[in-house]
C-alpha cells in the first residue's frame, strides 16, 4: 500500500535544548508517502520535538531531515498541515476565519480561500458554523476546526501531536473515525504523535515505538489490520491482540537504557 | 431590559436617594452653615446658577484631558509596538518610562508650568499619568500570544508585520482596552492636578481652577458643584471607554461574555 519511496528522511537526528535536556538522539525515521503513521511514547520522550523539526518549527542540534521526493523542499508554506495538542484557534475570529488563515497569509485569492474553506469545514461536519466563534464550540468541534485549518491548503504530510489527548473518550473515538475516513478521502500522509497505545493502534499503519528521553526509535510494529476500521475493530480479538502486542513493546522500551 | 439589568441600575440610584436624603436631613437637623457644609439644594442651586462659568470650566478641563488620553493612547501603543519589535529598544527606553510613572504628577506639574505655557503644561500632566498604563498594558498583551500560534504563523511562513498585525495585536486587545479604561480616569486627574498647581498661581481657567476659586472665596455649594461636574466627567469617560470595550470584545472574550446559565 504504501509507496517505497520515503517522502521524509529524518537520519541520526539529535536534539538537545538549551537547558541542557537531551529530547531526541539518533532519530532515524522514513515516513512513506501516503502512509499513517503514529510516533507512540511516554510523555517527555521527544516525540512532539521529532514532530516540530519534521514541521520545520525547530532545528535539529544534529542529523539531517531530507525530503527526497520533492525538489522544492516540503518545508515550503502550506505543504505541511499541523494539528497541536490544543485547538489553538485565534478567539477573535470566528470559525471560517480560523480555517481561511493558512490561505490568506499566503495572499490567496479571497474567493477561492471560501470555496476551499467551505469544502474543508463541510469534511469535518461543521458547514453549519462558519460563522460562530471558537469560544461557543466544544471541545471537541474546536478540534474539528483546528484539522479543518490543517487541511485546507491541501498539505502532502500532515502532523498531528496528540491532537485528542484533551478530549474525552467519546469525542475521541467519534474522531478517531472520522480522522481515518478523512485520511481515505484526502490520501495525505499522516504523522501522528500519541501515547495512547489504544489509538496508535486503532488508527496507524505502521507504529514507532520511541525510547523515554532522549527519544529514539525502539522498534516499529506493522498494524496490518484492514482500512476502513471502525467500531466493530475496536471490539474485534484482533484489535486487542495488537494492542497486547504493542503495549509489551512500550513497556520494554520503557526499561531500554541508552 | 432583563429584571437583574433593572436592579442594577436601580439599586445604585436608590442609595444616591437615601445619601442625598441624609445629607439634607442632618444639614437641616444641625443647622449647619452653608460655608461649612452646604444642603443638596444649595449644591443644585448654584450648579445651574452658575452654570455658565462651571459649564465652560468643564469644557477647557475635558478637551485637555481628552487631548491628554488621545495622545497618551496613540504613544502608549505606538511605543509598546515598537518596544515589542525592538527588544533593545524596549531595554533602552523602558526604564524612563518607569520612572515617567512613579513620579508622583502632583511633584511635576510646578515645574512644567515654568517651562511651557499653561495649557501645554496641563496637557503634557495628563499626558503623563495616562501613558504608562496603556503602554504597561498593550506591552503585557503583546507579550502574552498563545505559543502555539505564533508556532502556526511560522509554520505558514507568515511576514513579521503578518505576526503583528494578525496575531499579536489581536491578542492584545483586552488588555490594551484594559490600559485605555485605567487611562481615561488617570488623564482627568492628571489635567486636574495641573490645573490645582496653575491655578494657586492664578492664572487658568478650568473646573479645578474654578474649585480652587471657589475655596478662598468661601463658596462651599459652587465647590461641591464643581466637584459633582469633575466625578460626572470622570464617570462618563470611564462608561465609554467601558462601552468601546465591551463592542470590540463581546462576541469573544470571556470577560465581556455573557453567560447563559
Amino acid at each position: 500500500m504504501a509507496a517505497a519511496n520515503p517522502i521524509v528522511s529524518l537520519r541520526a537526528v539529535g536534539k538537545v535544548f538549551d537547558s541542557g535536556t537531551a529530547a531526541l538522539d539518533g532519530l532515524d525515521l522514513d515516513v512513506r508517502a501516503g502512509e499513517f503513521v503514529s510516533l507512540l511514547g511516554p510523555s517527555g520522550c521527544g516525540k512532539s520535538t521529532a514532530l516540530r523539526i519534521v514541521a520545520g518549527l525547530s532545528k535539529p542540534t544534529n542529523g539531517v531531515i531530507e525530503w527526497p521526493a520533492s525538489r522544492a523542499g516540503d518545508a515550503a508554506a502550506g505543504r505541511i498541515g499541523f494539528v497541536f495538542q490544543e485547538p489553538t484557534l485565534m478567539p477573535w475570529a470566528s470559525v471560517a476565519d480560523n480555517v481561511e488563515l493558512p490561505l490568506s497569509l499566503a495572499h490567496a485569492d479571497p474567493a477561492k480561500a471560501r470555496l476551499a474553506v467551505g469544502a474543508v469545514l463541510d469534511h469535518v461536519g461543521l458547514a453549519d458554523f462558519t460563522a460562530a466563534y471558537p469560544r461557543e464550540l466544544s471541545g471537541g468541534m474546536k478540534m474539528r476546526v483546528s484539522i479543518a485549518r490543517a487541511l485546507v491548503t491541501e498539505p502532502r504530510l500532515l502532523l498531528m501531536d496528540e491532537p485528542f489527548a484533551a478530549l474525552d473518550e467519546i469525542t475521541r473515538f467519534k474522531l478517531n473515525n472520522d480522522i481515518l475516513s478523512l485520511w481515505q478521502t484526502l490520501r495525505q500522509t499522516v504523522i501522528f504523535v500519541t501515547h495512547s497505545v489504544f489509538e496508535s493502534v486503532f488508527l496507524s499503519q505502521r507504529i514507532v515505538v520511541m525510547t523515554p528521553r532522549p527519544g529514539r526509535v525502539f522498534a516499529e510494529v506493522a498494524i496490518d489490520a484492514p482500512y476502513p476500521r471502525d467500531d466493530r475493530f475496536r471490539t474485534s480479538a484482533e484489535y486487542a491482540g495488537y494492542c497486547r502486542k504493542v503495549g509489551e513493546v512500550l513497556a520494554a522500551a520503557m526499561d531500554a537504557r541508552p | 431590559m432583563s429584571p437583574r439589568g433593572l436592579v442594577r441600575i436601580a439599586l445604585p440610584l436608590v442609595l444616591l436617594a437615601v445619601a442625598v436624603a441624609v445629607w439634607d436631613a442632618a444639614v437641616r437637623a444641625f443647622a449647619i452653615p452653608p460655608y461649612i457644609l452646604p444642603g443638596p439644594a444649595l449644591v443644585m442651586g448654584s450648579l445651574v446658577g452658575d452654570s455658565g462659568l462651571l459649564f465652560g470650566s468643564l469644557a477647557v478641563t475635558l478637551t485637555l484631558a481628552l487631548e491628554g488620553f488621545a495622545l497618551a493612547a496613540i504613544g502608549g501603543v505606538f511605543w509598546a509596538i515598537v518596544f515589542n519589535q525592538w527588544r533593545l529598544i524596549e531595554y533602552s527606553f523602558y526604564p524612563y518610562a518607569v520612572v515617567l510613572q512613579v513620579t508622583p504628577v502632583v511633584a511635576i506639574a510646578p515645574l512644567l508650568l515654568i517651562y511651557l505655557p499653561q495649557h501645554l503644561a496641563v496637557l503634557a500632566c495628563a499626558w503623563i499619568v495616562a501613558f504608562f498604563p496603556v503602554l504597561a498594558n498593550t506591552t503585557l498583551g503583546l507579550r502574552s500570544v498563545d505559543r502555539n500560534l505564533v508556532a502556526l504563523f511560522e509554520l505558514y511562513k507568515a511576514s513579521r508585520w503578518q505576526v503583528l498585525t494578525r496575531l499579536k495585536l489581536p491578542a492584545a486587545l483586552p488588555q490594551m482596552l484594559a490600559g485605555l479604561r485605567i487611562a481615561g480616569g488617570l488623564s482627568l486627574i492628571g489635567a486636574v492636578v495641573a490645573e490645582i498647581a496653575a491655578g494657586s498661581a492664578g492664572a487658568g481657567s478650568g473646573l479645578a481652577y474654578r474649585i480652587a476659586e471657589s475655596g478662598y472665596r468661601l463658596n462651599i455649594p459652587r465647590m461641591f458643584a464643581a466637584l459633582l461636574l469633575l466625578s460626572l466627567a470622570g464617570v462618563a469617560i470611564f462608561m465609554v471607554l467601558s462601552a468601546l470595550s465591551h463592542l470590540v470584545l463581546r462576541r469573544w472574550h470571556e470577560s465581556e461574555v455573557k453567560e447563559d446559565r
